[in-house]
């Protein structure tokens, strides 16, 4: 078979090599030595497995560390918080002592022992919805006019104060909401609210501090906002952009295209940003401790003092007045750290199904 | 081809030559596409009415910060200790100070541990089941409150050691750290392209030395803005501190005595009766601020002007 | 000085893709060697077997004997010995991206803990020189990063750095695929010089070049070796039907 192959030249110079032959032509080279020195170092340093494996476990163990913290912060909140639960049981969370003489719950009377939890779930969860009920709309107004209406110029800017706002500490957003927010409140919007709402029965003047669950929501509201607005964002981002070009070759509306092209396709993500923000007020101590009034009591009014789970800790932990004291703070502690995390795990779990993947972002 | 004629309200539709339809606009059809068109004006304006009123809080904070924060700020704010209560002058120097030793001690358990943690994440256990269960706790580690991480050390140090302590803060701060400089770690890494780990392979470079010196140091801008931002983050921080390091009014250094830390004492300044400490709390609320606004902004310059260029 | 490479029955997977199928090969000391084929068909996965590289791979799996010299380099070797004996310069330049052109080329011996400062600028110098690199970057080896050369400057930069730890073989994967014509003939006459002391394996998709450098040409078709010949033969009298089918063109 000859290959018809005209433009394949062969050099001429190529040396006819000898088949088999192992070794080549040795000429007589100074840097010889040099090189096989180097050869002879490299042969000299061994595999480094040891090393390798060491490094390797080396790694493995802080990243085990992870689990290790959390292990370490659930026995250490489970031991502590065994006097106040073999003291009262499953009852800490929905009952409380009624004072026999009044008639009334005691919910939380160090001096005699009486500790219940269900004040500070009440005050967690008001603060928390009403900062949700606050927050939530702006957040995904934000996130909507960012990602679809904000010209080009503007968005950097814009964003970089969003994510400033999540930079402030929480004592500093307490601070101002201290000295700025609840004069606000106290000389202006809670007596318009009194005189417009006070029939529903949610807004009474008992309280004419200004502290109180609204005063905690509304902080609140201004501090989890930058986290669901920025995670909006982000899923809102990923829906591809043919979802969009598809309804608007309908003849939709911008605003239309938005709702039924983008939210409508990131709804889980943007459940998911909620729920991660719930999940922040839930768990916000330094802010709400000092604007929310800090009295174990349930009252139905926005406007009364009240408490949530993390403020009574922060407040009477140091100076706690007994051992059972100290255990019911722990029990607290411990409902709080095994709620916010089923709600952060629920919110990681809905936020990844709809950004596939990547690596989320570190809130 | 196709199109339709005659007046606005009804006409034909055309194919070609051959009238294909009708169409009409009825009084409805008219009214809802005004109906729409309002829809969307409002939800504009909606939104850019929500921007605004994020954005407004913001400034008002940071301008109140800083109208009542300046005026309080003075030489003496820097270098003094606190006066005792109710008396003029005094100032948080041992505040910053031991916020420095907090963060230091903090940043030395958080940031080693956490880069490894990253380490493996990207190098080691890229894929494994192990890693994204590291990677899952992590992210829900960053949202367990402060608090609870507060009197967990509590209960593991300043209990058994029987005093409030710097060690303990720092302790409290670091494992604070550690997941989030872990998943920055593992981003920047997952960045370096592979054939930069594969040339270092093939010349035969051990895989330990591989990571260290070519992979790592390659993400290394990267890795470093994670951890100023886990540093940042944690340089705020006061529930975990309230009952571990627990606060002072004397300048110290010793790590196993309680210290003052600056975000604390602003707490203990706002919420006293003492004007004097509430414009000391306003100045510390300042600096604490700037400090974190500086560090913020230095990690968004670094990721987004593509400093990072190491990697590509 | 190079040595030769003796291949008994290598098989390769990639996970349950059996890429390599039953190679049996003899590739002669200090000559260049040519591989040839169409795109997929194993030369690729054929010469990172020949340095361990395959492995890396999580689901990659190898079985057969690989022998250079008279080292059996699966059975009595660890890879991180044999790569250091067998060097490799791939398709797209990878040169160290935070590391000077001193350091790159240094990389192999310092990072295995050489730390004899003149010896090392003699090396990178004598490998800079062999790459024929050295009269373009000699004055800016500390200051320039590797990553600010040219195109054909970073692949003649990562030949450097393999030379520089002196190995036996040269593996070169479509070296000069990635660059422009005046760089690839610039790579081609290193090789040509090179090839008298070291052994050198190159993957090539381009049968002109494969001409031009090789004394002996494998042509790999679906994991397979069709044919291992001398270069001249392979191109004008090929064996083989599918050999002839490829070289002129009537596929791949």
């Amino acid at each position: 078979m000859i290959a018809n192959v005209p433009e394949i030249r062969i050099s001429q110079a190529q040396p006819q090599p000898e088949l088999g032959s192992p070794e080549g032509p040795r000429p007589a080279d100074p840097a010889l030595a040099e090189v096989s020195a180097v050869r002879s170092f490299l042969l000299s340093r061994g595999n480094s497995a040891i090393a390798d494996r060491g490094f390797q476990w080396l790694m493995v163990l802080c990243a085990l560390s992870i689990f290790g913290i959390v292990v370490l912060i659930a026995v250490e909140l489970v031991l502590r918080s065994q006097l106040a639960w073999s003291k009262f049981g499953f009852g800490f969370f929905f009952s409380a002592f009624i004072d026999p003489a009044t008639r009334l719950p005691m919910y939380w009377d160090p001096v005699n022992g009486h500790f219940s939890a269900l004040p500070f779930l009440y005050g967690t969860l008001v603060s928390s919805f009403l900062a949700l009920l606050m927050a939530v709309p702006l957040a995904i107004g934000v996130a909507v006019f960012l990602t679809e209406m904000c010209p080009r110029v503007l968005r950097g800017p814009l964003a970089f104060l969003t994510e400033l706002l999540a930079a402030i500490p929480s004592v500093i957003y307490g601070l101002w909401a201290v000295f700025v927010l609840v004069p606000l409140l106290r000389e202006h919007v809670n007596p318009l609210l009194i005189r417009l709402l006070g029939w529903t029965s949610l807004f009474n003047d008992d309280n004419p501090t200004g502290l109180g669950f609204l005063a905690a929501g509304v902080i609140l509201a201004i501090m989890i906002l930058p986290i669901i607005s920025s995670l909006t964002r982000e899923v809102m981002t990923a829906v591809p952009h043919s979802q969009r070009e598809a309804v608007l070759a309908l003849g939709a509306t911008r605003w239309e295209m938005i709702r039924m092209g983008v939210l409508r396709n990131a709804r889980i993500g943007i459940v998911g940003a909620v729920i991660l923000g719930l999940g922040r007020a839930l768990g916000e101590t330094m802010a709400v401790t000092m604007v929310i009034g800090n009295s174990p009591e349930i009252h139905r009014s926005m406007l009364a003092n009240g408490s949530s789970m993390a403020s009574v800790i922060a407040n009477e932990f140091a100076e706690a007045s007994s051992d059972l004291h100290t255990s019911a703070l722990m029990e607290l502690g411990l409902a709080l750290f095994v709620v916010t995390i089923i709600v952060n795990a629920l919110a990681r779990v809905l936020v990844w199904a709809v950004t596939r993947g990547a690596p989320a972002q570190v809130h | 081809m196709g199109g339709y004629a005659g007046s606005a309200g009804a006409g034909a539709l055309r194919y070609g030559d051959q009238r294909v339809g009708e169409y009409k606009l009825t009084t409805e059809h008219k009214m809802r596409a005004r109906i729409r068109a309002l829809t969307d004006g409002a939800a504009t304006g909606l939104a850019v009415l929500s921007t605004l009123l994020v954005v407004a809080p913001l400034v008002a904070i940071f301008v109140y910060l800083v109208y009542k924060g300046a005026s309080s700020l003075s030489w003496a704010f820097f270098t003094k200790n606190p006066a005792p209560v109710g008396e003029a002058g005094g100032g948080m120097a041992n505040a910053i100070l031991g916020s420095g030793i907090l963060l230091g001690v903090g940043s030395l358990i958080g940031v080693p541990v956490g880069i490894s943690g990253g380490i493996f994440l990207a190098e080691f256990g890229r894929g494994t089941k192990l890693a994204n269960a590291v990677r899952f706790t992590a992210d829900v580690l960053n949202g367990v409150p402060s608090i609870v991480m507060g009197i967990a050390v509590y209960s593991l140090i300043v209990v058994p050691q029987r005093h409030f302590s710097a060690f303990s803060g720092g302790v409290a701060l670091g494992i604070m750290m550690i997941p989030t400089v872990c998943r920055t770690t593992e981003e920047m890494l997952l960045m370096v392209p592979h054939a930069v780990r594969e040339a270092a392979l093939a010349l035969g470079v051990p895989n330990w030395r591989s990571v260290l010196s070519i992979t790592v140091k390659t993400a290394s801008p990267g890795i470093i803005t994670g951890a100023m931002l886990a540093f940042a983050r944690v340089a705020g921080e006061t529930a975990p501190l309230i009952f571990t390091a627990f606060g002072s009014p004397n300048w110290s250094v010793a790590l196993n005595e309680p210290i003052a830390a600056l975000p604390l004492q602003i707490y203990v300044y706002a919420i006293s009766p003492y004007d004097e400490w509430h414009r000391l709390a306003w100045a510390g609320a300042l600096v604490l601020i700037v400090l974190i606004v500086l560090a913020v902004s230095l990690v968004r310059y670094v990721t987004s002007r593509g400093v990072l260029k190491g990697a590509s | 000085m190079g040595v030769g490479i003796e291949v008994v029955s290598l098989n390769a997977w990639y996970g349950t893709n059996h890429t390599l199928q039953d190679i049996h090969l003899n590739i002669p000391a200090n000559h260049a060697t040519a591989l040839i084929g169409p795109s997929g068909c194993g030369k690729s996965t054929f010469v990172r077997c020949l340095n361990r590289m395959h492995e890396t791979n999580p689901i990659a799996r190898v079985t057969g004997t690989v022998r250079i010299g008279d080292l059996d380099i699966y059975k009595d070797a660890k890879p991180v010995e044999i790569r250091r004996r067998v060097g490799m310069v791939f398709q797209r330049p990878n040169p160290f991206p935070t590391m000077s052109i001193y350091d790159n080329v240094a990389a192999g011996l310092k990072l295995n803990g050489y730390s004899n400062r003149r010896a090392l600028d003699e090396i990178v110098e004598r490998s800079l020189k062999n790459s024929a690199l050295w009269d373009e970057v000699k004055d800016d080896l500390k200051k320039k990063s590797g990553a600010s050369l040219s195109g054909g400057q970073q692949q003649r930069l990562c030949i450097a750095r393999a030379l520089a730890v002196d190995p036996e073989v040269l593996l070169m994967d479509e070296p000069a695929s990635a660059l422009d014509p005046v760089s690839t003939s610039k790579i081609e006459d290193l090789i040509f010089q090179l090839k008298s002391q070291y052994t050198i394996v190159i993957v090539t998709h381009n049968m002109q070049q494969a001409a031009r450098v090789a004394e002996k040409t494998g042509f790999f078709l679906n994991g397979r070796m069709v044919e291992f010949d001398l270069t001249h033969k392979i191109f004008t009298n090929p064996s083989d039907k599918r050999t002839e089918d490829y070289i002129t063109g009537r596929f791949g």
